[in-house]
């Protein structure tokens, strides 16, 4: 899909992680619009965590069916084929290895691929949900996020400074500049959003990036 | 076979001060609104809530929040219901956080028997705090202690006069688990039923976990307040969702 960029771009480029079949959890917001970027002859099963295996679009308020919820308690649908279950057993999905890949947004994310996003003490403190859950058990964690707050501040740092989600857990990260792929030697860029260099992710980025020869293109 | 239906205030009558309550429900949503609304009328105070979420400010726990009812709270997740931060913030309202995988099962253990469980969510972050840690098979997992209360109280879309209960699609959300984890289990239901109507592979929480039916009086299914704002909001807009 040419022309992408933004939050547009972040989800389209997260879309190609997903193999047919996968079974795929994605959080609120940016995460969610993977969905509508699939690849042709990509069919993923989404879950939410109230228990749904298949969960499905947002339905019109004339097909609304108030027993079908997502995981932010929105109207829902189930797609031909999905499965309802109870609420310890959508997280012994996750938490079990059995979630493929999950799609997370982020406060901050470090080149050691620590994630923290549930809280910012004293200031902001919603709770973790089920993120936790998801850093320990799934193995393809993909974090969906802006490269800068909005003051220019880097959310891709050395170390994480604020409380963690899980250690070492994440393996992509994706923002609207650059795909970062995370190794044991550290973040390598491995993909440039249209526009944007290698000398402009440097300087953007506080973390240390391995620039590797042939960098791609995000699409 | 004993007709375990009740009415509104026989179900009230075991409700008191003081008491730990598990409120199944989705933030606010499938929960026990009719009974909840009693609690308010009731009065009933410094309870210790065990909820997925602090719900909405109008919809389920969330309510009692609102009324200062709630003195502590463990909970996944507090971010719909901006009282509850306020009150947390404030020290009104302990809160215990707990990974929502780890909060559900929690609850599984007290309800099974079980003295917890070894769960890797929450290793290396400050969730391990204060918790045995056990390494099984070279892996590091936090020793989670079970959640049992005095009260649960559970919403079902349908039940049988003998206590049998059903969920409908994602109805069952945290209200089945915690029907197990309680000394006293009421359930609010939509619809009653005969014994025998519903089958046995219908029935999601069997009717000698449940202490007390009691069948709503009010509207079936109502749209809860947050899709009523929604859906009043995209008419506004003459969108379609």
């Amino acid at each position: 899909m040419a022309g992408l960029t933004g939050r547009e771009l972040i989800a389209s480029r997260c879309a190609k992680f997903f193999k047919n079949g996968d079974f795929v959890n994605l959080g609120i917001g940016v995460p969610l619009m993977c969905v509508n970027y699939l690849p042709e002859g990509v069919d993923l099963w989404l879950e939410a965590e109230i228990g749904t295996v298949g969960s499905g679009a947002s339905p019109k308020w004339s097909d609304v069916d108030v027993d079908v919820i997502d995981a932010g308690g929105q109207p829902a649908s189930i797609i031909k084929g999905g499965s309802v279950f109870n609420h310890e057993t959508s997280f012994a999905f996750i938490r079990g290895g059995h979630v493929d890949a999950a799609v997370l947004g982020t406060l901050q994310v470090d080149q050691e691929g620590n994630i923290a996003n549930w809280v910012i003490p004293g200031k902001l403190a919603p709770g973790m949900g089920g993120a936790m859950d998801l850093c320990a058990g799934v193995k393809k964690i993909i974090v969906a996020t802006d490269h800068c707050e909005k003051n220019g501040q880097s959310k891709i740092l050395k170390k994480c400074t604020l409380p963690l989600t899980g250690p070492g857990c994440v393996t992509d990260i994706v923002t609207e500049r650059c795909y970062f792929e995370v190794t044991p030697e550290g973040l390598v860029l491995r993909e440039l959003a249209p526009g944007y260099t290698v000398e402009e992710i440097l300087a953007c980025t506080e973390a240390d990036v391995i620039v590797p020869d042939g960098i791609g293109f995000m699409e | 076979m004993l007709s375990k239906v009740v009415t509104k205030e026989e179900a009230l009558a075991k409700i008191h001060d003081g008491q730990t309550i598990m409120f199944g429900d989705w933030h606010g949503e499938f929960a026990a609104d009719e009974i909840i609304d009693g609690m308010l009328e009731k009065g009933v105070k410094d309870i210790s809530a065990i909820a997925v979420s602090a719900g909405m400010p109008d919809q389920g726990v969330g309510k009692l929040i609102v009324a200062k009812r709630v003195k502590s709270l463990i909970t996944s997740h507090i971010g719909l219901n901006p009282v509850a931060r306020d009150q947390m913030f404030a020290g009104e309202l302990e809160v215990e956080f707990s990974p929502q995988g780890t909060w559900a099962e929690r609850i599984r253990c007290g309800g099974a028997g079980l003295g917890g469980c070894l769960t890797p969510t929450g290793v290396g972050t400050e969730i391990e705090k204060g918790k045995q840690k056990h390494t099984i098979n070279g892996k590091e997992y936090l020793l989670e202690l079970p959640l049992h209360a005095d009260i649960a109280l559970v919403k079902a879309t349908k039940a049988d006069t003998a206590g049998n209960i059903s969920f409908r699609m994602n109805s069952r959300a945290t209200n089945s688990t915690m029907a197990y984890a309680a000394d006293f289990v009421i359930a609010e239901v939509e619809d009653l039923v005969e014994v025998g109507e519903l089958g046995p592979e219908e029935i999601g929480v069997p009717a000698p976990v449940i202490d007390m039916v009691y069948v709503r009086t009010g509207e079936k299914k109502p749209l809860c307040p947050m899709w009523q704002r929604a859906k009043a909001k995209a008419e506004a807009k003459g969108a379609e969702k």
